[in-house]
């Protein structure tokens, strides 16, 4: 790979991640982050459409009439959402009925319109799928860095296998109680906001 | 630069394709959807008679139903009606109510379904919550009093808020509380503000959701009273 491909595929993983860098994202990434399998689910659907999106824009990019640019941008990617919806009732039923509205979601997910406008429109279809694919895994990672952090926290399991001994249960006769916090959006708040302190610290960023 | 296409011409091709995508994968994937709706359904029939469903597969799922549940239908004085299957019913949903009305040949039945192991009656509810129509299910004792368990298939509530119906502290609350007074009148369960404490006709409230929590305590009692006919010949025929 060549440097810039590199980069356009590394940075949004890492130094210029579309969640806690740009903070993009946020409404799915409060709602879906309870449990980790579907944080998995929600991270592959996302890196998908973002993916297909940004190839399928690139490459049309020099035919799509700069006037209605938004509308065929909003056509294309409603329509991998609506494939990506279709897919998941039919093949992980239940996993598809935790996300509910979430996977339709994706298609006002900020990411996805603004990797769409910001990259596709402008270069390469080889260079738009990475950009698509390093701007999923950064959601993803994220995603999953919560969602492992709140399920243990808030259910003491993860992936739904219990970690913590059922003896340490304040029920059992133990000291220990989950947090409910965890589960609720506001848990998802404070986990987020720690790990943008950690990871602006980390690469130095300052907001102007 | 190149020339750029007329953008009616654009966004017409546009749409017709990506519409033909659409409906091929909706046609095609139409099938295994059925299943999966029909495998859910039978899931929860199950669980509301509280079975511990997450742990099987969707085959062990049919294979307990079939064992376990005998569908019965009745018509609205509760009488057996030998002739329908519950297969032979389509559930047409009342847009007004979110009533389900189960119809064969412009007739309306009532599907019941009947546990053998724990022994329980199983009726489906429906009705109007915030934003949408909950489907679900009841189950009670062989008293026709006593709650065994409450399940919601679909639902389209604001997950956190309403969506709380479908999680399991919400619907252990129902177990045990009991929809008859003492002089065997029906008065059904009411989801009152808050807690219920002792209360047995009541179950804890969902903090934010009061009116899916409305709908529920209205079309519980509507469901209910359409199944009393039934209930009480069955009681009779125990006494």
């Amino acid at each position: 790979m060549s440097i810039r491909k590199n980069i356009v595929f590394s940075d949004p993983i890492i130094s210029n991640n579309p969640i806690t860098r740009q903070v993009l994202g946020i409404c799915s990434a409060l709602a879906v982050t309870v449990k980790v399998d579907s944080a998995i689910v929600m991270a592959f659907a996302l890196t998908f459409v973002l993916v297909g999106s940004n190839a399928i824009i690139s490459m049309l990019r020099k035919k799509i009439p700069s006037n209605v640019r938004i509308i065929v941008q909003l056509t294309i990617i409603a329509t991998l959402v609506i494939m990506t919806d279709q897919l998941l009732k039919a093949f992980l039923f239940d996993i598809s009925k935790q996300l509910s509205v979430f996977v339709g979601l994706i298609i006002t997910n900020c990411i996805v319109m603004g990797r769409a406008e910001a990259f596709a429109m402008q270069n390469s279809p080889k260079d738009s799928l990475l950009d698509g694919l390093g701007n999923g895994i950064g959601y993803g990672a994220v995603l999953i860095i919560v969602a492992v952090i709140r399920e243990f926290l808030g259910s003491g399991s993860i992936l739904n296998v219990t970690l913590l001994p059922a003896s340490m249960y304040v029920e059992n006769g133990g000291w220990y109680v989950n947090n409910g916090l965890m589960l609720l959006a506001p848990g998802a708040f404070i986990v987020l906001g720690l790990l943008i302190w950690v990871q602006r610290t980390v690469t130095n960023y300052t907001e102007e | 630069m190149s020339k750029k296409p007329n953008p009616f011409l654009f966004i017409g091709i546009l749409t017709i394709t990506s519409s033909l995508l659409l409906s091929l994968a909706a046609t095609q994937l139409k099938s295994y959807q059925d299943y999966n709706v029909d495998v859910d359904k039978k899931k929860n029939v199950l669980k509301c008679i509280g079975l511990d469903v997450s742990v099987l597969s969707s085959e062990n799922i049919i294979n307990e139903y079939n064992s376990r549940i005998s569908e019965i239908i009745t018509d609205k004085d509760g009488n057996n009606i030998e002739s329908v299957s519950f297969s032979d019913l389509t559930l047409k949903e009342n847009k007004m109510t979110g009533e389900s009305m189960f119809i064969f040949e412009s007739k309306k039945y009532l599907p019941i379904f009947k546990s053998s192991s724990p022994e329980a009656t199983i009726i489906p509810i429906s009705g109007k919550g915030l934003w949408s129509t909950l489907f679900g299910y009841f189950a009670l004792d062989n008293d026709f009093n006593t709650v065994k368990g409450i399940t919601f298939y679909q639902h389209s509530e604001t997950p956190g808020l309403g969506g709380e119906v479908d999680k399991d502290w919400f619907q252990n609350n129902f177990v045990g509380k009991k929809i008859k007074d003492d002089e065997g009148n029906l008065v059904s369960i009411k989801v009152v503000k808050g807690k219920s404490g002792d209360n047995i006709h009541g179950v804890d409230g969902i903090t934010g959701a009061t009116i899916t929590s409305r709908g529920l305590t209205d079309f519980l009692l509507r469901d209910l009273k359409r199944y009393i006919p039934f209930f009480n010949k069955q009681m009779d025929r125990i006494n």
